[in-house]
């Protein structure tokens, strides 16, 4: 159910329904942004058929992709050989 | 696209896959929830790069797929009427009703319009006060708020030629009638990512508790699909059966609360039957009283209408994860996407249309030098 | 797109008595559907065979009989919106034609164009729709030898058709390429970026209200096709992606030739705006439509020189190889994901809707 895209929000149009331009790598359309009523311009919101459903909390996003890519690094090599970020 | 790319990474999903080989030591059913997932899984291949223990069945999670023939046939009697535009995400315009798609209704003169958003709907209604627009608003929790929105938005813009066809479903009911079901195989679920968006998942907890059965929140890309499966298996190799986040970067425990007001104001949960089980208990939302004027069903009389299933179809077994695709008799040769015998074959993300297109037959691989 | 020369002995071809607007006389056989001719065609797609006049094109038979084969090949063209970003249907109604004649192998020679015109279309729009496809017909070296038009009642067209029919000269001793001669150990090559048309012209629609920069792809090929043969590589198939995009185009291959083509997702080029917009839509990039793209099948061995003669030509400076042909399983395309995993290319099934899930 559901493809949700994450894009960039480029600007906001404050009215009596709150939308915004939301940038997709290079197309960009109007998104409705109500629900999301704290989303400023350069935040990445989720949508889905052309509402934001979500703001996508980046450090979030950083942490689990630096957590998957410890994974079986004890395994793999015998010594701490972490790499920072 | 950011956000998005980062988890297509081959060398990151095959080290998560390697932690999951490692660490899935017995057999384990796990289901996806969504359909968005099981193409996703189908899509990248990655279905078939799991270790043999871990055998996935796929769910209910295709609004296409679980929409009742009676509803696509009611909305096939509204789109001939002549002073309708019927207005639908383009997944809906080839799935057969008795008689017929939206497809041959637009060929046979209907006024059938494909929208991307709901709110495109609604403008096209504003643009076109002499004509009934009705939009077919189907959809999980996920396109809930969309939807809603667009009722409200037709009330606040006092249009009153605009209403809407709703089949919406929701998630919980269905897993509950999942679990409960005395052929269940379903050991652990990996929820669906977008409806968890908006719903959050304190939901779940009961579930888990009391079924005994792990639920990790899991998004769509092959990265997301793969630390789901990992989450999930680590929960049964050690025995516990607990709600995890693993899309935390879209998901928070108590999802998008402004959208859920919006979904409340405009909906109310009820039963629904779903196409290929049957009724379940409070797996609905359906428009309340305040809303009423908006139901296209109250609005238009389409009259009494009469809808077949196909005998051979095996859908509701398969959406319940009895099932696979492959184990249909009709598979590939009475039912193709092209003239499809049951929902499941006709939605892109249907379990059977997945299969169809990326997996009939052999595969082999080799690699370019 | 360049102004169109004009013949010295005719007049300003506008303004047409009458008007503005295209009217059913137009299309009625007399004199206003001479002086639309007169005016508006001849003067654009000016050539001596188009300048006598007669009922049908009347050429020389020498250069078919200095010719090993010939090929012949019609389109029809239709196209929502008719004018879009990077093309529009006088040059895809060229471009359509010259490509589906030098993907056997042809050299594009002649073309034969009718136009059904809607009662009530813009006459500025026509000349500008003929001067476009006058100055695709002289990029690709053809002339527009014979031509018909038709007026229909409004309503009965959605603006204009045009259909196209070419005749294609395949030289002696080459030989031509053919849909059933592809063969395990080829290599796949395409001439450039996919899907940008298809999500062009589905912009420009606005039904959906994304706005992009990508344009059209729409191009002749035929220039690419005879560096192509220049290079000496032994040239297997070629095949323009339209309709269906590169799936269609690899799935139709397999069959005729009973071959397994394997694409690798990670070779595959597509503009990231392309990929974004097939991302919102839901769309499978290898299922858009290409207007100005060709798919190349040679031996393993003539991929350099392919790819060399391409880089060198202007609607190939960015072609790259994406697969391999096998032998088995007959048939069939199987992608290779980024990931990793395999799965089947299918070809798509009607039309492309966008989809929620």
């Amino acid at each position: 159910m559901c493809l949700g895209i994450p894009g960039r929000i480029t600007e906001l149009r404050d009215g009596p329904l709150r939308t915004g331009t939301v940038d997709f790598d290079g197309v960009t359309r109007t998104v409705c942004l109500a629900c999301e009523p704290d989303a400023q311009v350069g935040d990445y919101v989720l949508v889905h058929v052309g509402f934001a459903i979500s703001r996508i909390d980046e450090a979030e996003a950083h942490r689990t992709l630096e957590a998957l890519r410890e994974l079986g690094q004890l395994e793999e090599e015998l010594g701490p050989e972490r790499t920072d970020p | 696209m950011k956000h998005l790319t980062e988890y297509r990474d081959g060398a990151l999903v095959r080290r998560v896959l390697d932690d999951i080989t490692r660490e899935s030591t017995r057999p384990a059913v796990l289901m996806e929830v969504c359909g968005g997932q099981t193409h996703s899984f189908v899509r990248s291949g990655l279905d078939r790069m799991l270790p043999e223990t871990i055998t996935l069945v796929h769910g209910p999670g295709c609004p296409v797929c679980v929409t009742p023939l009676e509803v696509v046939d009611r909305a096939l009697a509204l789109a001939r009427r002549p002073e309708v535009i019927f207005t639908s995400f383009g997944d809906m315009l080839r799935v057969p009703g008795t008689d017929g798609d939206l497809f041959s209704v637009r060929a046979a003169g209907g006024d059938v319009r494909v929208v991307y958003s709901p709110l495109d709907a609604v403008t096209i209604a504003a643009e076109n006060p002499d004509r009934e627009v009705v939009f077919f608003a189907i959809g999980f929790e996920t396109t809930a708020p969309a939807n809603a929105m667009s009722v409200a938005e037709a009330k606040r813009q006092g249009l009153p030629n605009y209403s809407v066809l709703v089949s919406h479903a929701c998630v919980p009911g269905a897993m509950r009638a999942i679990l409960g079901d005395s052929h269940n195989r379903v050991q652990a679920f990996l929820a669906a990512g977008h409806v968890c968006a908006v719903m959050g998942y304190h939901e779940y907890p009961p579930i888990a508790r009391e079924f005994e059965v792990p639920i990790v929140v899991t998004g769509f890309e092959p990265v997301d699909l793969a630390h789901g499966v990992l989450t999930a298996v680590r929960q049964l190799e050690s025995g516990r059966a607990e709600v995890e986040n693993a899309y935390g970067r879209v998901v928070s425990e108590v999802g998008n609360v402004e959208a859920q007001v919006l979904i409340n104001e405009v909906f109310e949960l009820g039963d629904r039957v779903w196409r290929g089980i049957g009724m379940i208990p409070a797996s609905g939302l359906h428009l309340r009283d305040a809303y009423r004027d908006f139901d296209a069903c109250a609005r238009f009389d389409v009259g009494a209408v009469h809808s077949e299933e196909s005998a051979r179809c095996i859908a509701g077994e398969i959406l319940q994860g009895r099932r696979k695709p492959t184990d249909c008799a009709a598979f590939g040769t009475e039912c193709t996407p092209e003239n499809p015998l049951g929902a499941t074959m006709v939605s892109s993300e249907g379990a059977c249309a997945a299969y169809y297109r990326y997996e009939r037959g052999p595969v082999c691989a080799g690699r370019v030098p | 797109m360049s102004d169109t020369a004009r013949s010295p002995d005719r007049t300003c071809p506008l303004p047409l008595p009458h008007h503005d607007r295209i009217v059913l006389g137009h299309g009625s056989g007399g004199r206003l559907t001479a002086d639309l001719v007169d005016r508006l065609f001849k003067p654009r797609l000016e050539n001596p065979v188009l300048r006598e006049g007669d009922d049908a094109a009347v050429v020389p038979a020498g250069a078919l009989a200095e010719s090993g084969e010939v090929a012949l090949s019609t389109d029809a063209h239709i196209v929502r919106p008719l004018f879009f970003p990077g093309g529009d249907i006088g040059r895809l109604s060229i471009c359509g034609t010259v490509n589906d004649l030098a993907m056997v192998g042809a050299r594009p020679a002649w073309i034969a164009a009718a136009f059904i015109i809607e009662e009530g279309f813009a006459t500025e729009d026509l000349d500008r729709i003929v001067r476009s496809a006058a100055a695709a017909a002289r990029e690709a070296g053809v002339t527009v030898i014979a031509g018909d038009t038709k007026v229909a009642e409004r309503g009965a067209v959605d603006g204009l058709f045009i259909t196209t029919t070419g005749v294609g000269l395949v030289p002696t001793g080459r030989r031509s390429a053919r849909a059933n001669r592809v063969e395990p150990g080829d290599a796949v090559l395409v001439s450039g970026p996919l899907g940008d048309h298809g999500i062009a012209v589905l912009a420009a629609r606005g039904d959906l209200a994304l706005q992009t920069t990508i344009e059209s792809d729409t191009a002749p090929l035929n220039g690419l096709v005879e560096a192509l043969y220049a290079s000496g590589a032994a040239v297997h198939a070629l095949r323009d992606p339209t309709r269906g995009g590169a799936a269609a185009a690899l799935n139709e291959l397999a069959g005729a030739s009973g071959v397994c083509v394997v694409i690798e997702e990670e070779r595959v080029p597509v503009r990231r705006e392309v990929a974004a917009a097939c991302e919102i839509l839901g769309f499978d990039p290898l299922h858009v439509a290409n207007e100005g793209r060709l798919l190349a099948f040679v031996p393993e061995a003539d991929v350099d020189r392919t790819l060399a003669a391409f880089h060198a030509q202007p609607y190939g400076a960015a072609a790259c190889r994406i697969g391999r042909v096998e032998a088995t399983p007959a048939g069939r395309v199987l992608l290779e994901t980024g990931i990793g995993g395999t799965r089947i290319v299918d070809m798509p099934s009607g039309e492309l809707l966008p989809r929620i899930c």
